[in-house]
């Protein structure tokens, strides 16, 4: 298997949730949440709205206070001080009238010069340098209120992958999407995964994609119910039990 | 120092208009205020911030009458700690929620402006409000002229300094939070610069109408800009040209000068959308 495969080469770098709970006011969003995600491998999590995926984002990425642990290990079990994370938002909301260009936003994300004075050469080369690791490098001109969803996406990708992440989160990155759009996508972060090594987490809804190309499942409703492969999720009665109205996705294709 | 910039104007400008003193310096102080405003501007603009800063402007009532009623000499310096704390309260609240945010800094503008009045209209007279209200960049002299581009010098660097994290964050808070950005805290840094800069203006401009020099130029520029260099270069140009065309129709006309360039101002965003429907700039 590949994935194992990529397990064994990298150990750089692995994302361990440990109990993870997350309250809000009198409401518990998610409980005790278990799941590892590996460098070189895409973790989907899956479940349905409500059940607390993109709280449990929200957490991995600090943005939520948490009881439990969130460990980022290297090879020898020791916590990475800092581990960079690259983050992909579901559909990103902003002003679209924005004078702002591709180029604009990479430069002021990537170096210090502020872009008001101009974006010089070596901003510029930043900027496209970032690009072409989404397979965007066409869109460095463009003014980004003016991307399609597919576009716009990518250039969040080339922002999350600048500088090099050891943990990218995808939260729903192609949903509304159009259908080449999204195989695009998919296909640059699977290439990704398999170059750099990174761990990547992704939210998805779409279950031809999570059969495609995930290499763990964990479906979260609440907590943790099962992780495996595809497959496994799929059959379980954890996965007919949160989703009463979907016949047998694993079994569809 | 002052005599020798006085003589080289006389050689540059091509006009008798400004041969008075006064006019001179109403000239340099224009030259210095509108830069800074105007870049300031661009990212009010983008970030929807017009009503609050309209409101922060109203607040300098509210602080001359502190002052007044502290007995401060420095009317300036209570002007800027006043309306930097005004305006982090104001952001405070927005956060923290309650009714949405028009409404909150309604209440915080015409509050500024009712205990302004209170205060400085004790003993009867709105003499003292009235200046305010309208301002006089005929009466500023060399020594305001040098803390004038002392303060152009020292926010252009500030503003260089917080422009990126800021720029991400206008465009969406959590991707900026997600690139370690301290969203609050440059949001802070600029509404205090934006309060600094207001408050430096506010003397020679007026109440009523700093807030046209923030948001007119940077809304003009935005309506022909692509990009955010573009953005902040028109905006500067259009400040500038309104503050020259304006202080000479000013003086031509006889009237109000901080008047003239706002209308200036407001022409420039009239051939802005015209010139924008003619271009179909879009994209």
């Amino acid at each position: 298997m590949q994935a194992n495969e990529a397990i064994h080469r990298c150990g750089l770098c692995r994302i361990e949730m440990r109990g993870v709970s997350v309250r809000m006011e009198q409401d518990t969003l998610i409980q005790d949440v278990n799941l590892h995600a590996h460098c070189g491998q895409l973790t989907v999590l899956i479940g349905p709205n409500g059940g607390g995926k993109t709280t449990l984002l929200r957490a991995v990425l600090g943005q939520v206070p948490y009881e439990g642990k969130i460990l980022h290990l290297d090879e020898q079990d020791k916590p990475f001080a800092q581990v960079r994370v690259g983050y992909v938002p579901q559909q990103l909301p902003f002003d679209k009238q924005m004078p702002l260009t591709v180029r604009d936003l990479l430069a002021a994300a990537l170096t210090r010069r502020p872009v008001w004075t101009g974006v010089g050469r070596k901003a510029r080369q930043a900027a496209e340098n970032a690009l072409i690791l989404a397979q965007a490098q066409g869109l460095i001109n463009k003014r980004l209120g003016a991307l399609s969803g597919g576009e716009l996406q990518r250039v969040l990708l080339a922002l999350a992958l600048s500088p090099a992440p050891d943990l990218l989160i995808l939260d729903e990155p192609v949903s509304g999407v159009d259908h080449n759009g999204q195989a695009l996508f998919l296909d640059t972060v699977n290439a990704l995964r398999r170059q750099q090594h990174m761990a990547i987490l992704m939210v998805s809804h779409d279950w031809t994609l999570v059969r495609e190309y995930a290499d763990q499942v964990a479906l979260i409703d609440k907590t943790t119910r099962v992780v495996g492969t595809a497959e496994e999720v799929f059959d379980s009665p954890a996965f007919a039990a949160s989703f009463p109205h979907t016949h047998g996705p694993g079994r569809s294709a | 120092m002052m005599d020798g910039l006085y003589a080289l104007m006389d050689q540059l400008l091509p006009t008798s208009i400004f041969g008075m003193q006064f006019m001179k310096n109403a000239l340099l102080a224009l030259l210095l205020l509108t830069p800074l405003l105007a870049l300031l501007g661009t990212m009010a603009v983008n970030r929807r911030m017009a009503f609050f800063s309209d409101a922060l402007g109203h607040s300098a009532l509210a602080g001359a009458g502190a002052g007044l009623l502290l007995g401060i000499s420095n009317q300036t310096a209570v002007l800027i700690v006043f309306g930097v704390l005004w305006a982090l309260l104001i952001s405070r609240i927005n956060r923290t929620g309650g009714a949405s945010a028009d409404t909150n800094i309604s209440v915080f503008s015409s509050t500024g402006i009712a205990l302004g009045l209170v205060l400085l209209s004790q003993g009867g007279s709105f003499a003292r409000a009235s200046s305010l209200l309208v301002g006089d960049v005929l009466a500023i002299g060399p020594n305001d002229l040098l803390w004038l581009a002392i303060a152009l010098v020292g926010g252009v660097i500030a503003w260089a300094l917080m422009y990126n994290p800021l720029l991400l964050s206008a465009v969406n808070p959590h991707l900026a939070d997600s690139r370690g950005i301290k969203t609050r805290l440059v949001e802070d840094l600029f509404v205090c610069l934006v309060a600094v800069a207001v408050m430096l203006a506010i003397r020679w401009v007026g109440v009523l109408l700093i807030n046209a020099l923030l948001i007119l130029p940077a809304a003009a520029a935005r309506n022909l800009a692509r990009s955010a260099p573009q953005h902040a270069l028109f905006s500067v140009i259009i400040s500038l040209l309104s503050g020259v065309i304006g202080l000479i129709a000013a003086y031509t006309l006889g009237s109000s000068v901080g008047a003239a360039v706002v209308l200036c101002a407001a022409l420039f965003y009239a051939l802005s959308l015209l010139v924008r429907r003619m271009l179909r700039i879009v994209n």
